[in-house]
Order: structure tokens, then C-alpha cells, then sequence
């Protein structure tokens, strides 16, 4: 019986393998400085690179964060402040219920919102739409982080004479501010690794754009464009942006997991 | 059960105890022998030079201050420490004659001879008649008609199959408190224990169901040799044959239940026993 | 500086201000899943108004010919995802079971680690690797699947390697690290104490992660139900190995679609707006199906916390005792 536990362990971790041993194996040699500079060259030519992707899915992360970030954090100040009003528990659910929502759902509200009032696809769409699948996400953290500060500052900052909202703002909330960093960058490279919000909303473009109100590249579409064709030389580079986005996801986990973990030893003294 | 209200003065402080008076006579055998036990947590060793006998078919308490070593004693001698990570023993601990750390010993057996409650009631989310036959049924035994004669059985010295009986498929959790822990004594005994470990088996009910169990505990004492760890001065003396008195990880003394209350024989001891401290 | 009753001085205003002011941005998080629900249906009004529940019941998707039949679609999410799930569950469970019972120290923080990174993987590099490693590996297995089986309809049709089999094995993949979380989770939440029991009463190691297992066993179901409701939500990956074929057929082998696959396919090029309100409404139902999932499973993980409560112990009345 345990033999067979052991063995899920291993099944899936085969796979895990196999996908990192791949990536690597393909996208390794296809990683050259072109990639990181170069914008795609038109169909047939050989060469050229994912630098617009790259960029743009930078852009969008930020637009993502810039949405995300303030108002998923006011909201998980609210949840924990006030957990006994009727409010709370509703958003809390609501939250809970945005998380689960697909992407590509998330994407049409987007495209209902950005793209068919304005008559064109936009990096701001699609930053919408990253933004919203963030926020779930950082309103949880936010709410977690704020329930393990201990009770101890609250009520020192209000025997010094602290009103409710300044005890929060200049006290608690800074003191949980480290792991709400670490929460919104594990959801900054989730939401980077998104393809399908992205579709149709901020579109693709070939070239090189960091307009806000114009279609952008981004890394994951691109891969997706380049998969799906038929050239060779373009399924080099997809494993090539797939070793990219890996690479920035691992590093990501890493940076979040080391924070972390600072942190606990930092609670606990 | 005879008792007579004695009064132990102190300046300023008047205590009540009930304590036994009628002198049990020595066991005729022992259900366990201990000797030369020392016990570790990691580095650190908690019991020291613990020897005594436990006499069947009595019962027999462990008392003394929080961290004593009660009740680590009390998990040696059905090998639960040995679910603890760095715990480890030296010494002898016999159980009719057999050590039960000794090589080769199958300690699910040792865990069915030496049954155990708990202090906080733990019925399993199941019914009540699953939660009694669940030892039973681990143990191999399909019979349905045998499993429904031991758990009537089992019910009924537990005191609970008056109330249970027509509620057997029901859940266990619908049960009081009071009743849960009498639903754990029953599945405990279920398996024909020889020995029954109680950890402070009342401490988290309220009195009139902590009363209800030691009148359980008594009566059974008839069929089981009976180890109780308690922190209740007055559940000890009203309910054990003798008593023994832990400190600082060493037994202090150990002795028939009524002299111990009356007349110990160390000053630590009586300083316990009086409130002077713990 | 008089106090008055409740304390509140000078600054009266502050914490009233917080607290709408906080509240007013929390309400904007359930306008925004309400907002989704509304654009939803507005958008697929058309499609739903014109083709009533027939819509689902039809098997024709021509968009050319403005003939829309979304029945393909709910075919293959549903036959995908549960297929995933079948293939997924046990070994999720025996994931979770090792990590929180069986599993060495030392083993514990890295494996579990792996996991989550498994867990972290985009979809689109599972779906890279679904077409150019997966895929091809799954048609060898095909064009090597014995005479037998071929004539049952389960597994007929031309060895392709893109098909309902990749897509299942893709999600499934994708469900395990995700479903073994949450499990792991909901066993590490068994108290001690009903551990304890078992072994007190004689039972092997094995005894008593069953017990645990039965324990947990509502959460349990609750974090496979979430697994499912990711696979069924699950884009990329299945789009890139399903072959996109909007037909409803039964064997593995065939080329299929869903619900989320056509609308990455299909939605930019969607001409006319019965077109777009057609793959709208799947996109409504799409979202109905996940929502109640995902919230069905969150009530199973919540109610196995609420059966852990301490029953209360303090009778006044004698009588129970």
C-alpha cells in the first residue's frame, strides 16, 4: 500500500520532468541574445526574437498589479477589520467564487468592458483582465497576512491613543506588508503565465508597441502563435519563451518561498 | 463505597476530602511490573528510576503536578510514546509477566491487552455501533452476530445501553459529552482489554458526569486492573485502591489510598496532598 | 476632552470613514463577479432568445451556415474532465496521503515544494509539451493499441495522437498537484487525538490513515470537486491536444472540442453577432458549471471544518449525562 502511495509521488512527478527536461532541451539552445532583442521577423524568415512579448507581458503584469494590487488589498483590510458585519462573509465568497471562474471567461468580460466600447483590442484590456484574475488571489493573502499579526500591536497602537484606521494603516498593515509582497508577486507570475484572457483582449502585434490603447504581444500568446503554425524555426522559439516564462515562474516561487519563510522566522522570534 | 468525611487542618485553610477507609487487601498478582524505567523526549529525561507493581484487578492512581511525568508513565505502558519522535525508554515494564518492550513483541497486541481513554473524548465520526466494534473489527472479527453481542456487552458495563440502544445507528457525535467519553470506554473495553489506562478521564466533563464515571470505573475494576491518571485530589482518594505520587519525573511514594490521605508517609506528599503547592 | 460613552473623541470621523471606505472598495470585488454574470447574459441574449435550449441539444456547429449546436461542446469538457478526474483522483490521493503520513522528514519540504511547482506550471507550456512530446507519444501509443480494442468504439478511429486521450491525460496532469493540496490540507486537519484512538485500540499504521481518510473523507470530496472544476475550465492546454473537432463521439481516439477550446478558437473571429452571442452563452454556461462546482466543494470544505467543533460539555440538565 505505501508502495503504491510512493508511486503516485512518482507518476506525477514523471511528467514534471518530462516537461522541464524538454523545455530545457529545446529552448536552451534557441535562447540567444536575438531573442531578448529582436522583434519576430515575417513568416518564412529565419531569426528573430520575442523582445515585444517579452516587453509586453511586462507591461501587462504591471497594468495587472496596478488594477489588482489596491484594490485587493483594501478589500482584505475590510474582510479581516470587519469579519462580523454581513458584509464580509459575502465578499469573501464572492472572492472565493472569482477565483474559480476560468480564464477565458474572465476574458469575455473583459472584451465586453475594454474592447467592445473602445472598437479595438488594448493593452489596457488585457491588463483588465490579468487584474481581475489577481485579485482574488491578493484579497486572500491580504486577509491571511492580517490575521496572523499578532493581536499585541493592535492594542498597543490603540492604548497610545490610535484611532481604528490608523492603527491598521500605520501599524498592522505594515507589519503584513512583507508577506502581501510575497502574495502579489506569486500572483503576479501566476497571471503571467496566463494565455487565454489574453486572446481577445489585448490581441498580439508583431511589432514592437508600448501603447496602452493599441494590441500588445505578450509571451504567452506568442508562444501559442508560434506552436500552433506550421515552422520549425517558430517552434524552436516557443520552447524557447517557454524556458523564459519557467524560468521567471521558478524564480518567482523561489524569491516568494524565501520570503517566507524570513518571515516566519521573524514571527516567531 | 464507604466513606468517611475526614478533615485535614491547616492553620487558616480547612479541606474537605472523602477518602476511602476500608484498607483493600494487596492484590494477589500483579497485571504489571515496572522497574529501573527511565524515559527520554530527545535529550532530555523526564522519568527516572520509576519501580513499582500494579495490582490486578485494582485500581490503582497516578497523582501529582502538572509535568510530573504521570502521564507520560501511563503511554509507557501501552507503548503510545512510541508514536512520539525522539522518545525513547530503559527499564522493564512487564505486563503479566511479559516485557512488552522486548524483542518481538507485536505491539498491536500489546495495544489490544492494555486498552486506553483518553481525556478529551475522541469517538470516531461513525455510529455509535461502528465506533464499538471498530477495535474488534480491526482485529479480524466479521461475525456480525458476534460484534453485536460485544457491543451490547461492552455498552452495558459501560453504563451507556440504556441510552444508546435504540440509537446505535446514529452518529456518535450526537452524544452528550458525558456519554461520548462512557461510548469511549465501551469501545475501549470492547476488545477485552486486561488492563484499562485511563488519562484524566473525567477532567473535561462537568461534575454530575464526572460522578456517573467513577461510579463506572469502580464497577469495573471487577473484570479490568484499572491505571488512572487524575489531577482531582478527591477523585483519587474516592476512587483508587492505592495511589501513587509522581514529582518531578520520581515516584514519591506509593501506598494504600487511605493512608496515603491520611497519613503519608513523605512530607512532599503531604504537602501536595494539603495544597501547599501544585 | 470629554470621553462619551463610546469612547469616541476628536477624531469621530476616522474610523467611520475607514470603514465605508474600505467597504465601498469590497463591494466593488462582488460587483465585479456580478458584473461578469451580467455581461454574460447581455451578450448571449440573441444566441439564447433565438435557439432556446435546443442550442444544447444540437449537434451542428456551422458557423458559416449560422447554425450553432453547442452540444459537442459540453460533450467533450464533460467526457475530458471527468476522464481527467478518473485518472487523476487516485494518485492525487495517494499524493496527499504520503505527504501527510508516510512521508520521511526530510522528503517532506522538498517534495511538497515540487508540488506547488508542478502546480505553478502555465498552461501553455503544458500544451506546448502536449503537442510536441505528449501528442505524438499518445498516436505511437494508438497505432500499437492491439486489434481487439480497436473495434470497440472506445477506441476506433485513425491514430491521430491529438484526441479526447491526450486532452484527458493533459488535465489530469494538470489536476493532480492541485487536488493533492487541498487534500493534504484536509488530512493534516485530522486532530491527533482521533489518531490516537485507533492506535490505542490496536490499529497498523495503515488502520489508521483509513480512519483519517474517513475523517476527511467530505473535504476530500470537496477538494476533487475543485480539481474538477479547474479541469473544466482548463483552455490551453486542451485546445492545443483535443484536435478542435466539434463532433460527439465516443472513442478516445477522436478529435473533439470544448467549451473553453472554442471560445480561444473561434472568438476573434467571430463575424456577425449572432455568432459572437452564440459562443457568449457558452461562455454563460460555462461559467454557471464552474461557479456552482467550485462553490458546492468550498460548502464540503467548510462543513467538514464545522463537524471538528468541540461539542459542548457543560450540561445543565443531569439527565444526559
Amino acid at each position: 500500500m505505501s508502495f503504491l502511495c510512493a508511486l503516485s509521488v512518482v507518476i506525477a512527478l514523471v511528467p514534471l520532468a518530462f516537461i522541464l527536461f524538454f523545455v530545457l532541451r529545446q529552448g536552451l539552445p534557441a535562447l540567444n541574445w536575438a531573442f531578448f532583442t529582436e522583434m519576430p521577423k515575417p513568416v518564412g524568415e529565419a531569426g528573430g526574437g520575442m523582445a515585444n512579448a517579452i516587453m509586453g507581458t511586462g507591461i501587462l503584469i504591471g497594468l495587472a498589479a496596478l488594477v489588482a494590487v489596491p484594490i485587493g488589498i483594501t478589500c482584505g483590510v475590510y474582510i479581516s477589520e470587519f469579519k462580523t458585519s454581513r458584509l464580509a462573509p459575502a465578499v469573501r465568497f464572492a472572492a472565493d467564487m472569482l477565483n474559480g471562474v476560468p480564464s477565458i471567461v474572465i476574458g469575455i468580460f473583459a472584451y465586453a468592458v475594454a474592447v467592445l466600447p473602445f472598437k479595438g483590442y488594448s493593452a489596457l484590456a488585457g491588463g483588465l483582465a490579468l487584474g481581475v484574475m489577481m485579485m482574488p488571489i491578493i484579497v486572500r493573502t491580504t486577509e491571511e497576512l492580517l490575521a496572523l499579526v499578532p493581536p499585541s500591536f493592535r492594542e498597543g497602537a490603540l492604548a497610545l491613543g490610535a484611532t481604528r484606521a490608523r492603527a491598521v494603516m500605520t501599524v498592522i498593515l505594515p507589519a503584513a506588508l512583507p508577506g502581501i509582497v510575497t502574495g502579489v508577486l506569486v500572483a503576479l507570475a501566476r497571471v503571467a503565465g496566463e494565455t487565454a484572457p489574453l486572446l481577445f483582449t489585448a490581441f498580439n502585434n508583431r511589432f514592437f508597441s508600448t501603447r496602452l490603447d493599441q494590441p500588445i504581444g505578450s509571451l504567452t500568446v506568442q508562444i501559442f502563435t508560434y506552436a500552433i503554425s506550421p515552422y520549425e524555426d517558430w517552434h524552436r522559439q516557443a520552447w524557447a519563451g517557454a524556458t523564459v516564462l519557467i524560468a521567471a515562474v521558478l524564480a518567482f516561487s523561489l524569491l516568494a518561498r524565501a520570503v517566507t519563510r524570513r518571515l516566519e522566522r521573524m514571527h516567531r522570534g | 463505597m464507604e466513606d468517611e468525611t475526614s478533615v485535614v487542618d491547616q492553620p487558616g485553610i480547612r479541606i474537605q476530602t472523602a477518602v476511602r477507609t476500608d484498607v483493600v487487601p494487596e492484590a494477589e498478582r500483579q497485571a504489571i511490573t515496572i522497574r529501573d524505567v527511565q524515559f527520554y523526549y530527545g535529550e532530555k529525561q523526564v522519568l527516572f528510576d520509576i519501580g513499582m507493581d500494579i495490582g490486578e484487578n485494582r485500581v490503582t492512581a497516578l497523582i501529582g503536578p502538572s509535568g510530573c511525568g504521570k502521564t507520560t508513565l501511563l503511554r509507557c505502558l501501552n507503548r503510545m510514546n512510541d508514536l512520539i519522535e525522539g522518545a525513547r525508554i530503559r527499564g522493564e515494564v512487564k505486563v503479566k509477566d511479559r516485557d512488552i518492550y522486548g524483542a518481538g513483541v507485536d505491539v498491536i497486541e500489546v495495544r489490544r491487552r492494555v486498552g486506553m481513554v483518553f481525556q478529551k473524548s475522541n469517538p470516531f465520526p461513525k455510529s455509535i455501533y461502528d465506533n464499538v466494534v471498530y477495535g474488534l473489527r480491526i482485529a479480524g472479527q466479521r461475525d456480525r452476530r458476534k460484534l453485536d453481542e460485544a457491543c451490547e456487552a461492552s455498552l452495558q458495563r459501560a453504563a451507556l445501553w440504556d441510552e444508546a440502544k435504540d440509537r446505535l445507528q446514529e452518529s456518535a457525535l450526537s452524544l452528550s459529552g458525558g456519554q461520548q467519553q462512557r461510548l469511549c470506554i465501551a469501545r475501549a473495553i470492547a476488545v477485552e482489554p486486561e488492563i484499562l489506562l485511563m488519562d484524566e478521564p473525567s477532567s473535561a466533563l462537568d461534575p454530575l458526569a464526572a460522578v456517573k464515571i467513577e461510579e463506572l470505573i469502580y464497577s469495573l475494576k471487577e473484570r479490568y486492573t484499572i491505571v488512572i491518571v487524575t489531577h482531582n485530589l478527591q477523585q483519587a482518594a474516592r476512587v483508587s485502591d492505592k495511589t501513587a505520587f509522581f514529582w518531578l519525573g520520581r515516584l514519591v511514594e506509593y501506598g494504600a489510598t487511605p493512608q496515603m490521605f491520611t497519613n503519608p508517609r513523605e512530607k512532599l506528599t503531604e504537602d501536595y496532598i494539603t495544597g501547599r503547592f501544585g | 476632552m470629554a470621553l462619551s460613552p463610546t469612547g469616541r473623541h476628536r477624531a469621530g470621523w476616522a474610523d467611520p470613514l475607514f470603514r465605508v471606505g474600505t467597504g465601498a472598495v469590497a463591494v466593488l470585488v462582488i460587483a465585479v463577479v456580478l458584473g461578469i454574470l451580467v455581461v454574460l447574459l447581455n451578450d448571449s441574449m440573441l444566441s439564447v432568445r433565438k435557439f432556446g435550449l435546443s442550442f444544447w441539444r444540437t449537434r451542428t456547429w456551422d458557423p458559416v451556415a449560422g447554425e450553432f449546436g453547442a452540444l459537442p461542446f459540453i460533450w467533450g469538457t464533460l467526457y475530458s474532465s471527468v476522464l481527467a478526474l478518473l485518472l487523476a483522483m487516485p494518485v492525487a490521493l495517494g499524493i496527499a496521503i504520503f505527504l501527510s503520513e508516510l512521508c520521511p522528514r526530510w522528503l517532506r519540504q522538498p517534495l511538497a515544494f515540487l508540488t506547488e511547482l508542478l502546480a505553478a506550471i502555465p498552461s501553455i507550456v503544458y500544451g506546448l509539451w502536449g503537442i510536441f512530446v505528449l501528442a505524438p507519444a499518445v498516436r505511437w501509443l494508438e497505432v500499437h493499441t492491439p486489434e481487439a480494442l480497436r473495434r470497440t468504439p472506445f477506441f476506433s478511429g485513425p491514430p491521430l495522437g491529438v484526441g479526447m486521450l491526450a486532452a484527458a491525460l493533459v488535465l489530469a496532469v494538470m489536476v493532480i498537484p492541485f487536488t493533492a493540496t487541498v487534500a493534504r490540507e484536509i488530512l493534516k486537519a485530522v486532530p491527533v487525538s482521533q489518531r490516537e484512538a485507533a492506535y490505542a485500540l490496536g490499529a497498523t499504521r495503515w488502520e489508521a490513515i483509513r480512519l483519517a481518510v474517513h475523517y476527511g473523507r467530505i473535504g476530500i470530496v470537496g477538494a476533487v470537486m475543485l480539481g474538477f472544476g479547474r479541469a473544466l475550465g482548463e483552455t490551453m492546454a486542451v485546445t492545443m491536444v483535443i484536435g478542435n473537432n466539434p463532433q460527439v463521439a465516443l472513442s478516445l481516439f477522436a478529435p473533439q472540442h470544448t467549451m473553453a477550446a472554442v471560445l480561444a478558437n473561434e472568438f476573434t473571429e467571430a463575424a456577425d453577432t449572432l455568432y459572437l452571442n452564440a459562443l457568449v452563452e457558452i461562455g454563460l454556461v460555462l461559467f454557471i458549471i464552474t461557479v456552482a462546482i467550485n462553490g458546492l466543494s468550498r460548502l464540503l470544505i467548510w462543513r467538514m471544518d464545522r463537524t471538528r467543533a468541540r461539542p459542548t460539555v457543560i450540561k445543565t440538565v443531569p439527565l444526559a449525562a
